[in-house]
Parts: C-alpha cells; sequence; structure tokens
C-alpha cells in the first residue's frame, strides 16, 4: 500500500472581507468564497484588519464546497506594522481577538474610513463593528508575534515590500529577533521579486497573496504549497521545508 | 553645536550614553518616524526627532551614525531599546514637547550656530 505524496494546493492566506472598512461591501461571505472557487483556490485565509467576525460565517459559506478557510487576522501593532496570524482553529483565533480588542482604542467613523459590516453566509448583515478596526493597536511586533505563537498560529509579517504598514516599512528592517514564520509579498512583485530584491532575507520562507479588498483581486496572487492536505499544520512543514512539503517558486 | 548643549537648551531628558553628550558634535538634523525613510534619508552627524519606540530606531542610528535620538511627545523607548542604545553607544533623550515644535527650535539652534 502506498502512501500518496504531497500534491500542489492553491493558497491566497490574505483575503479580506466587507468588515475591514477599507473592503468593498460587495465582500460579503459567500461571494468571496465563490469567487475564490472560480478562482481555482484551494485554500484561503481570511485576515480582517484587527478583527475576525466574519470568518465564521466565510467558514460556513465554504461548508460542502472544496475550499478550505484558514480562521486568521490582520494585526496592526503599535509600530503600525501588519502582521497576519493564522490559526487551526476558531477558539485560537477568538483568545488573539480578545487580546487584540483589549488593545485596540477608539471608534470607527463611517464617513471617515467606511462601514463594518458583520454579515452572514446568506449574505444578511447582522451588525456593524463599532471599533476603530483601521487603527494601531498599542500591542509590540514583539508581544504580538509571541502571543500568536503562544495561541498555535502562524505569525507572517504583511506584504514587507510596501512602503507603508510593513514592518520594513516601519521599522527599516525584518528584525531579526522576531521569529516569523514567514514574510508576505505583494501580489505586484511576487515571491521572485521579492526575492531579487531582499537577498538578505534569504533563510524565511515567502509566500505572496492578494490582500484582496476587492472580488476582482481574489484571484490576483496565490502561493502554491506542496501539501498533503489543505490545513495549517501542512501549511507550517511547508513553510519548514518538512516531509516533502514545500512552497513552490518557480511558478 | 554639541549634543550637550543641545540637550541643555530644549530640556530633554536623556536616557543613556551622558557621557558621549559633550563630545558629539550634532552636524544636523532629521525628522521621522519610518525608518526605512530615516535609512534612506538621514545624515552622518544628524539629531534624529522621532516618535518610534521600538528597538530597531537604534540600530537605524547606529547604522547611519547619527548624532543621537530625540523621542518625543512623551513617548518612553521600551527598556530593550534602551539596553540596545547603551551598549551601542547611542545617546537617547526624550521630551513632552510634540515633533513640531521640538524640530522648530532645533532648527533655530543650528541655524544660528
Amino acid at each position: 500500500m502506498g502512501e500518496s505524496g504531497p500534491e500542489i494546493f492553491r493558497c491566497n492566506l490574505h483575503i479580506h472581507t466587507c468588515l475591514s472598512p477599507c473592503g468593498d461591501l460587495d465582500m460579503h461571505p459567500r461571494a468571496v468564497v465563490e469567487e475564490a472557487l472560480a478562482q481555482g483556490l484551494d485554500i484561503i485565509a481570511i485576515c480582517d484588519h484587527n478583527s475576525s467576525e466574519n470568518v465564521p460565517y466565510v467558514i460556513r459559506a465554504a461548508h460542502g464546497t472544496p475550499l478550505c478557510v484558514i480562521p486568521g487576522m490582520e494585526v496592526c501593532t503599535r509600530e503600525e506594522a501588519h502582521v497576519l496570524a493564522l490559526f487551526g482553529e476558531q477558539p485560537q483565533l477568538s483568545l488573539l481577538q480578545d487580546f487584540v480588542y483589549a488593545n485596540l482604542d477608539g471608534l470607527n467613523d463611517e464617513d471617515a474610513f467606511g462601514l463594518q459590516p458583520i454579515v452572514n453566509e446568506a449574505g444578511e448583515v447582522e451588525g456593524f463593528n463599532e471599533r476603530l478596526l483601521i487603527g494601531a493597536t498599542g500591542i509590540t511586533l514583539e508581544a504580538l508575534v509571541s502571543r500568536i505563537h503562544e495561541y498555535g498560529g502562524l505569525a507572517i509579517a504583511a506584504h514587507i515590500d510596501r512602503p507603508s504598514f510593513s514592518v520594513i516599512g516601519q521599522l527599516g528592517f525584518i528584525p531579526p529577533h522576531v521569529p516569523f514564520d514567514a514574510l508576505e509579498i505583494s501580489a505586484r512583485l511576487g515571491i521572485r521579486g521579492g526575492r531579487d530584491r531582499f537577498p538578505e532575507l534569504s533563510a524565511y520562507p515567502f509566500i505572496t497573496s492578494s490582500d484582496a479588498h476587492f472580488i476582482q483581486d481574489i484571484g490576483a496572487a496565490c502561493t502554491r504549497m506542496a501539501l498533503k492536505s489543505p490545513c495549517i499544520a501542512e501549511i507550517s512543514m511547508a513553510l519548514k521545508k518538512q516531509g516533502g512539503r514545500y512552497i513552490e517558486e518557480d511558478a | 553645536m554639541n549634543l550637550e548643549t543641545l540637550a541643555d537648551t530644549l530640556g530633554l531628558k536623556c536616557k543613556c550614553c551622558w557621557e558621549k553628550l559633550k563630545s558629539t558634535e550634532v552636524k544636523g538634523g532629521y525628522a521621522g518616524d519610518l525608518l526605512s525613510d530615516v535609512m534612506a534619508n538621514s545624515s552622518a552627524g544628524d539629531i534624529w526627532v522621532t516618535r518610534q519606540v521600538h528597538q530597531n530606531i537604534v540600530a537605524v542610528a547606529s547604522l547611519k551614525d547619527l548624532a543621537g535620538i530625540v523621542v518625543v511627545q512623551g513617548a518612553s523607548p521600551d527598556k530593550e531599546t534602551v539596553d540596545r542604545a547603551s551598549k551601542e553607544g547611542v545617546p537617547i533623550m526624550v521630551t513632552d514637547m510634540a515633533k513640531f515644535e521640538v524640530v522648530g527650535r532645533i532648527y533655530r539652534l543650528l541655524s544660528e550656530g
């Protein structure tokens, strides 16, 4: 009896929903799932700004489809750097959510920043998040990464090639003592472009994602990962190149 | 102008490297919170005015051979930041003043020589 080897999964691990104030209102859970499937994606992660309240609905919208939805969040640290937090289970994400909300001040101004609707899998508005989700938390980069790991998640520095809200933009370089699991390169540059621009970061795994705020951007980028099944544990192994799992950088 | 005169004139509180203030010459200044910008555009001998307190500010100041760092708006640099600055010999000073006022006063001081 032969055990099957890893297969290539198309992953887009940074997608917003309408809950993000800058996210298009058309990005409701079912629409995100339908477009991800139409784009041939196998795994997506939902990462709204400082919030995860649409995650359960996207997971429900994907129920019965081949799409795997990873619970996640894009947290803004005290230094105003964006970090993706990805988890295997929703309760782990809920722990991080409590920590983030406890360190996030202010109320949203819908006219200035946009609406923050919580929308269910049927497209019905469940309510509006009133917090200032676009704001920075009071959490340091070090404390955030440490807390993500404590709760069993993966910490990925978001869009490090972008001048704004990236660890490199805010802090000049990736602090070597912060144990990121991977670094994300924006869709425009891509993994190969990132390798050319950041030779000093060759020891880090790179991923690329669409960071989609609009439906038409969901298919703008994907990271091809060789996994045995679509789950966070396998993604973690691919980042570490363990057990035959890997990230395909040439695609 | 040396850093000690500048710090005394503005009433800055020094957090580390007191012993270097007198012998450090301030040749110019730079203001910014985006460390990528400071790395690209500051010059050796600049006094750097910032609201950023992450320990990477020490590495940037050291790399660019800046005269010292002024942290504004009553912000408190992390212990790790101050420890690292002590080790690398980068003076960090703090003030309750806003960045706009600090920069204006330093600019006038340096212009008057």
